[in-house]
């Protein structure tokens, strides 16, 4: 069995090399502006930064100077310390939130596609219910009747993320359900539970998690997306979203209230999607040359 | 025979640069097609035959680097300007390609595919052209032409799809035509039509024709002259009556040993070629068949023997230890 | 047609589940409508009676069974606020959004068929690089941003544009048409690069086909080539595409809307929640969701009319 699985990865990574090799210089730097914004994310509350929500109505959009370093915006708050603590909630959402798709997704993906039947048709019946909604619409809503809090947000975010995953999961459990190292346990007589968890779940958390990566760069833009209208991140707590609308009011004086965490946001989004699209290509199961 | 020569190939190399290093798909070939006349070219699959129809028909794969020259008609096609190539493709050099299913455009009409041809090189009106197109439609056999225009190619069986794809190739009363595999997408019990086919319409037109394939039977009876090709070389090369009389390579004899014959006793087992060709991006020093030929011996595997002339006129091979008169005659 | 009552039956469990999804999430609210209806005045007497006029006190699918009964009347509830039934304000709504959407297709559309055919036709160029870097790099701004950008170049900067606000097609074309260029060339800004990145990969692999090769050997033009045989089998791919936008770009109309301050159904949408309209924010919900559904379907539908290949299969 082990001889198998080593026999299929070299496979399966011996083709895309190239792209990963061509996209080296971007890849790294993808990887050190994600590490930054972690970085200061975690330690925020040890970096010598003033309060993120405290006012001072006598420096309104003060430009950068040494005591604030990227000015401050329309309410007198230090704008490079909201803008640190706007990372913290944009990854705690935008992490956590992929965590639940992809854990319910995941599973519900796989049971579906090793099981069959009736219990797969159940599955991606609901997840076309699911997809049924715009999922901004659908964001919306919930958030509107359950109450804006970021607890709620990851919540509903990642209900949202379960459809995708779950195709992912289905997808690549379809196609080794019938391969020999399955069929050779099910015949050894070993049980749903064993099978899917020691044979199938190492090789469908692959693509599983190189598609993570990409939905952490869409959840970010989503939770943005709500904060900006007002109705993510309740305020005062600091979010990229948010700063961006409230730095909208004031474009033609200090568009860099605006700009500056837009900047953030992109780089940050892109980053995820960079790397996630290059891990996707190196771990995407090219499996019709098996 | 040397009634003009209308297409020669004159130390034609293709290389394809790979991941595993240079790929020679195509080493040094020289080969003539006098106007009129019909050539096989018969080899196994990667071969380099196909590689070779590909650089006369200038459509070889763009990291491709061909080199020698391609003269057709006085003009070199290897170095011809790209507006003037493509006045000549489909005017007088045509191609039909091995699976018609992939050949013909999945969303276009049949009257499309064929009548663009049409008006793209003859100083025909829409009416016209669609006239000469149901005649060519019924000129390849196929019943209720002026229906067919209206159809997708999904709509057609794979005979009539290849009839097409000919009618198509037909259209503009070419000087060469190029069968590329013309019959081994198709069932075995259409096979014979569509050569017989060719074969009528190569005669009714007087165009030159060159017929690559696999299989020695298809071009036993119906070209002129045959080349035989191996590891991307021409090994053996005679008027097709001389070859199959006396054939002096052992790859084509072994070739021809594996033709199902009709005369065998039932279930009698095919002599498969053992072994497999050369990889081409790792030369031999030696003759490239030595590995799998049962007459090699001493220098085969350290020279590489030249194409050179038999006692027949016109029959060359590259073998050090041919076959000897009287032995191979099989056929 | 057989495809076509087995897709059109498909339709009808999905849409009752969305009508129960929907119901129950505007269920979960905590406390409950009376509640948000009476705001200072709620008494417990006052709420216990609204609750029994409304209904509210009995059981939830009595209640579910109550409601789809009204809606397939095409009664949707009305507004508590302003006394405006739910259909009234969609149908002054809808054809705000969809003029939107339309432009905002169409111009993604002009955006990004072009540069895919280029790209393909010269793919491995620098010019190919770099423009499906730019699409790669456009894929990670959202709408909220380009419209940010937007607004500032043209309406702040440039003073070229609005920045806000509508005026009805009827009314004035021309000054309908300034209001819409921004929203629209927002949303066409997060359409092109997916339309381009699809459609190149897909023309890239059609003229590898072998009737490209053959359509070369029959000496037609380099342009009929890329723009016949080329771009007519990756045309349903388009199709396909625009199906699968039609979700982002209703979710990105509410954003646009908003921010443009377009009296459409976004704007409806978010009105409704700031203002806590839960009678509105159901029924545009239900609406929108069915509308998508349905939408969806055409698409199919769309793409199987297109492709004489599923066309003649299925006839």
């Amino acid at each position: 069995m082990a001889t198998l699985e080593l026999g299929l990865e070299e496979d399966v990574s011996a083709a895309p090399v190239r792209p990963a090799r061509r996209l080296g210089a971007l890849f790294r730097l993808a990887i050190g502006w994600m590490m930054l914004v972690f970085a200061v994310a975690i330690l925020a509350d040890m970096l010598p930064l003033p309060s993120p929500t405290d006012m001072d109505m006598l420096e309104k959009r003060a430009p950068f100077s040494f005591e604030h370093w990227l000015g401050t915006d329309g309410f007198g708050r230090d704008e490079l310390a909201r803008l640190v603590y706007g990372a913290r909630v944009s990854l705690v959402v935008g992490l956590c939130a992929p965590v639940i798709g992809l854990t319910i997704g995941g599973a519900l993906g796989m049971l579906a596609g090793y099981f069959r039947g009736r219990f797969e048709t159940f599955v991606v019946g609901s997840m076309d219910v699911l997809l049924a909604f715009p999922p901004l619409v659908l964001a919306l809503a919930v958030t509107a009747y359950l109450g804006q809090s970021i607890f709620n947000l990851t919540c509903i975010l990642g209900v949202l993320g379960i459809p995708a995953f779950m195709r992912v999961a289905r997808a690549a459990t379809l196609s080794l359900a019938r391969r020999e190292f399955v069929i050779a346990a099910q015949a050894l007589g070993a049980t749903h539970a064993r099978i899917l968890l020691r044979e199938l779940l190492p090789n469908v958390l692959l693509p599983l998690l190189a598609y993570f990566l990409l939905v952490v760069a869409v959840t970010i833009v989503v939770e943005s997306a709500l904060s900006f209208l007002g109705l993510g991140v309740p305020p005062p707590v600091p979010s990229w979203g948010s700063m961006i609308g409230e730095g909208r009011e004031s474009l033609d004086v200090a568009p860099r209230l605006a700009f500056i965490p837009a900047i953030a946001m992109f780089l940050t989004v892109l980053s995820f999607n960079l790397v996630g699209d290059t891990m996707r290509a190196l771990t995407d199961p090219r499996q019709g040359a098996l | 025979m040397s009634s003009g020569v209308l297409l020669s190939v004159e130390d034609v190399v293709v290389d394809l640069p790979t991941p595993r290093g240079n790929l020679r798909a195509v080493d040094h070939v020289d080969l003539a097609v006098g106007a009129g006349r019909t050539l096989g070219i018969v080899g196994e699959s990667g071969c380099g035959k196909t590689m070779l129809s590909r650089a006369i028909l200038q459509l070889l794969p763009r990291k491709a680097r061909p080199s020698g020259r391609v003269m057709f008609d006085g003009q070199d096609l290897l170095r011809l300007p790209a507006e003037k190539l493509r006045r000549l493709r489909g005017r007088s050099l045509a191609v039909v390609f091995q699976d018609p299913m992939t050949s013909l455009n999945p969303v276009l009409t049949i009257g499309t595919q064929l009548i663009e041809t049409i008006r793209e090189h003859l100083e025909l009106d829409l009416a016209e052209a669609r006239q000469r197109g149901v005649d060519l439609l019924a000129a390849v056999g196929i019943p209720a032409p002026e229906q067919r225009l209206e159809q997708y190619p999904h709509q057609l069986s794979g005979g009539m799809r290849q009839r097409v794809a000919i009618a198509i190739a037909l259209s503009c009363e070419p000087k060469l035509l190029i069968a590329d595999e013309p019959t081994t997408a198709l069932d075995v019990t259409i096979q014979a039509q569509i050569l017989d086919l060719l074969a009528r319409e190569q005669r009714r037109r007087h165009m030159a024709m060159i017929i690559i394939t696999h299989d020695l039977g298809v071009v036993a009876g119906r070209t002129d002259e045959v080349a035989v090709m191996y590891a991307g070389r021409v090994v053996e090369r005679a008027p097709t009556s001389a070859l199959f009389k006396q054939m002096r390579m052992p790859y084509t004899e072994a070739l021809l040993a594996a033709l199902p014959k009709l005369d065998a006793a039932p279930h009698t087992p095919l002599p498969a070629i053992s072994g497999r060709p050369p990889d081409p991006t790792r030369p031999l020093k030696g003759c490239s068949f030595a590995p799998r030929c049962r007459y090699a011996a001493g220098r085969c595997n350290t020279e590489k023997p030249s194409l050179s002339r038999a006692e027949t006129p016109g029959h060359l091979y590259a073998c050090f230890h041919p076959i000897e008169t009287g032995a191979g005659a099989v056929a | 047609m057989a495809f076509v009552a087995r897709r059109l039956l498909y339709l009808v469990p999905v849409l009752i589940a969305v009508s129960v999804l929907t119901f129950v999430i505007a269920s979960l609210l905590p406390g409950d409508l009376a509640y948000v209806i009476l705001g200072d005045q709620a008494t417990p007497e006052n709420v216990a009676a609204l609750r029994h006029d409304m209904g509210l006190d009995q059981p939830i699918w009595l209640r579910y069974f109550g409601w789809l009964g009204h809606i397939l009347q095409g009664d949707f509830g009305r507004s508590f606020r302003t006394g405006q039934t739910v259909l009234q304000a969609m149908s002054e709504r809808v054809p705000v959004s969809f003029e939107l959407m339309i432009l905002a297709e169409l111009l993604g559309l002009a955006i990004g068929v072009p540069l895919a055919i280029a790209c393909a036709a010269k793919s491995g160029s620098a010019f190919d690089r770099f423009m499906t870097g730019s699409a790669f790099a456009m894929l990670s701004v959202p709408s909220f941003l380009s419209a940010i950008l937007l607004i500032y170049l043209f309406a702040v900067e440039l003073r070229w544009l609005p920045a806000t606000g509508y005026v009805p097609f009827s009314e004035d074309p021309l000054a309908n048409l300034r209001f819409m260029v921004l929203p629209a060339l927002t949303l066409a800004l997060a359409e092109w690069p997916g339309i381009m990145r699809v459609l190149r990969s897909d023309m890239i692999a059609a003229l590898q086909e072998d009737y490209i090769a053959l359509a070369k050997a029959k000496g037609l033009k380099p342009s009929r080539i890329l723009f016949v045989h080329a771009l007519k089998p990756s045309s349903l791919t388009l199709v396909t595409i625009t199906g699968i936008n039609i979700g982002r770009l209703i979710g990105g109309a509410v954003i646009v809307e908003t921010i443009f301050a377009l009296p459409g159904i976004g704007r409806l949408l978010v009105g409704a929640i700031y203002n806590r309209d839960l009678i509105i924010l159901q029924g545009v919900v239900l609406l929108v969701a069915a509308g998508f559904v349905i939408m969806n379907f055409i698409v199919d539908m769309l793409y199987a009319v297109l492709d004489p290949r599923i066309r003649h299969g299925h006839a």
